[in-house]
């Protein structure tokens, strides 16, 4: 293949990697922005995605798009419900400390991990993609479903940014991050917020992690790229800063992408670290923060 | 219709409030005064349910809030106007203002009728809250509190660091909120105007209430503030 065709395929595939990243990061920029909490374990909550939408598309079985719509719909809910008993029993109790919950969401990586080892086992297992046809470029042919991908992650992205520009709910939910104590003496349910917004957070990286699932297969360590990737973008692009997240995604999913083609993933993980560490020395606030975190 | 009864307030475990009470009727308005650390901020605190007392009860209109979540408070018609407005500065005015709404789902009468009181807000409604002056961020800060209708307000120091002309705006907002049947809690350290409009004042020292006096005697009798150090001077 000419380099053009190789280039415009390797920005597809950065695309579609950029597209989840975006996904994944947005529901730890969204944790981190309103509860101040860093989670370590929001890869883990990714993994559990994917491996509840292997085990939904298995049980479901009959036709892989039902199968496959099923783990849509379950997967984030379970996920989701997964994180809300943990922010009850374990964030709360801890006053959302930030130092405490750092160590107790390294606790739950593992928990998550084991206990997804334990069921599901250390095989890799693919689901089927719900959609089968293949676009023709004049060079290559592209799975459709890689582009359906990117289109549901912007429609999802479009909703999140929906819900907090525009409703009630988003504006206690900004109002929370800005200054807890003073939405409590509005009688916003600060406490109701941040198990929604843990909630949220988690099932943001679990529908990442369904619509990656038929390209990449479940396995129970596969939270870890995902996490550090997130890590990465949130830094990049200001923490807490959901306009700066959805753009670090774009940039640094691209060119994960596009390097990985060309080179090899290791190479991009390392050229990422770097830009972040040239990003913590020249604008700590992140690229697009406005204020310090 | 609030009563605060002989409450203890820690931080950790430094004790700040210790048997503080006040008393506070419809329509009245009562000033805190004391010196920097007294533990006015904290008794406001209290009675938001931001800060929950060891001991002793806080109850609006006979309801007990004392073990009630933080909600309660606004719930049941307190609006707070904290020390330093403490706005939502990355919100806009306009949505300040709906979370005043939204408090105690109060109809947007309530908000035309803040706005009434603030006029030049009307105009600054779609700007970040953080962009206004120190005088509108003042303005906004009491006006968000109005959006819930409040049978009393909790305003803590609400001139500081006011200019005059704004000061003095504020002055007459207090005073039309008790023509109109709004019981005022104010903390205000600049002595001369709390005695033109308040009708009572209760002194506050190291965390405990101490005298109950009407304004009307201390307007008569200025040497009574000197009783009282640190206020006055
Ligand atoms: N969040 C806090 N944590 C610990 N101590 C506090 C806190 N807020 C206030 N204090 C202390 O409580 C005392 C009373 O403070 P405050 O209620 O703000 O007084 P005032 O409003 O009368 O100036 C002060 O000694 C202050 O240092
Ligand atoms: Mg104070």
């Amino acid at each position: 293949m000419d380099f053009g065709p190789y280039l415009l395929l390797a920005t597809m595939e950065g695309a579609v990697g950029a597209a989840v990243l975006a996904l994944t990061a947005l529901g730890l920029s969204l944790v981190f922005g309103v509860m101040r909490v860093v989670n370590v374990a929001h890869g883990e909550f990714f993994m559990l995605g994917a491996v509840i939408a292997w085990w939904v598309a298995h049980l479901v079985g009959a036709h892989p798009a039902l199968g496959f719509l099923a783990a849509l719909v379950v997967a984030p809910i379970m996920v989701g419900l997964v994180a809300a008993v943990a922010e009850r029993l374990v964030l709360r109790r801890l006053g959302y400390d930030p130092e405490a919950t750092i160590v107790a969401t390294i606790g739950l990586l593992y928990v998550i991990q084991q206990a997804a080892l334990s069921t599901f086992g250390p095989d890799a297992r693919p689901v089927e993609p719900p959609v089968d046809f293949r676009i023709l470029l004049p060079w290559f042919g592209y799975s459709g479903y890689k582009l359906l991908v990117i289109a549901a992650a912007a429609a999802l992205m479009l909703c999140v940014w929906w819900v907090l520009a525009r409703t009630r709910v988003g504006l206690m939910m900004r109002a929370t991050r800005f200054d807890r104590e003073t939405a409590r003496a509005f009688a916003i349910p600060v406490d109701r917020v941040y198990g929604g917004v843990f909630a949220l957070g988690a099932m943001l990286a679990a529908v990442g992690a369904v619509l990656i699932v038929p390209i990449q297969q479940a396995h129970y360590l596969m939270g870890h790229d995902p996490l550090l990737l997130s890590f990465i973008v949130v830094i990049i692009g200001g923490l807490g800063s959901l306009r700066g997240t959805v753009l670090a995604a774009l940039v640094i999913g691209m060119s994960d992408g596009v390097i990985s083609v060309f080179f090899s993933p290791t190479l991009a993980k390392i050229l990422a670290t770097l830009l972040v560490a040239i990003v913590l020395v020249i604008r700590p606030t992140g690229l697009f923060g406005a204020r310090a975190a | 219709m609030l009563k605060v009864d002989r409450i203890d307030c820690c931080y950790g475990n430094t004790q700040v409030l210790r048997g503080f009470s006040l008393e506070l009727a419809c329509g009245e308005i009562l000033c805190l005064l004391g010196r920097n650390g007294a533990g006015k901020t904290t008794a406001l605190k209290a009675i938001m349910g931001l800060v929950k007392p060891r001991a002793g009860a806080i109850t609006v209109d006979g309801v007990d809030l004392t073990h009630l979540p933080a909600e309660a408070a606004p719930r049941h018609g307190i609006g707070y106007v904290p020390q330093g407005r403490r706005l939502f500065a990355d919100l806009t005015v306009a949505e300040n203002l709906e979370i005043g709404l939204m408090a105690r789902h109060t109809p947007r009468a309530a908000r035309e009728r803040a706005l009434d009181l603030f006029p030049a807000l009307r105009e600054r409604l779609d700007q970040a809250s953080g962009t206004l002056s120190g005088g509108e961020q003042q303005m906004l800060a009491i006006a968000r509190a109005l959006c819930l209708e409040p049978k009393v307000i909790l305003l803590d120091e609400p001139t500081e660091g006011l200019m005059p002309s704004m000061v003095a705006r504020i002055r007459e907002v207090v005073s039309t909120l008790r023509r109109q049947g709004t019981a005022v809690l104010l903390v205000e350290q600049r002595v001369e105007a709390v005695l033109e409009i308040a009708d009572h004042v209760l002194f506050v020292e190291n965390g405990r209430s101490r005298d109950r006096l009407a304004a009307a005697e201390l307007r008569a009798r200025p040497e009574l503030l000197g009783r009282f150090v640190g206020v006055g001077d």
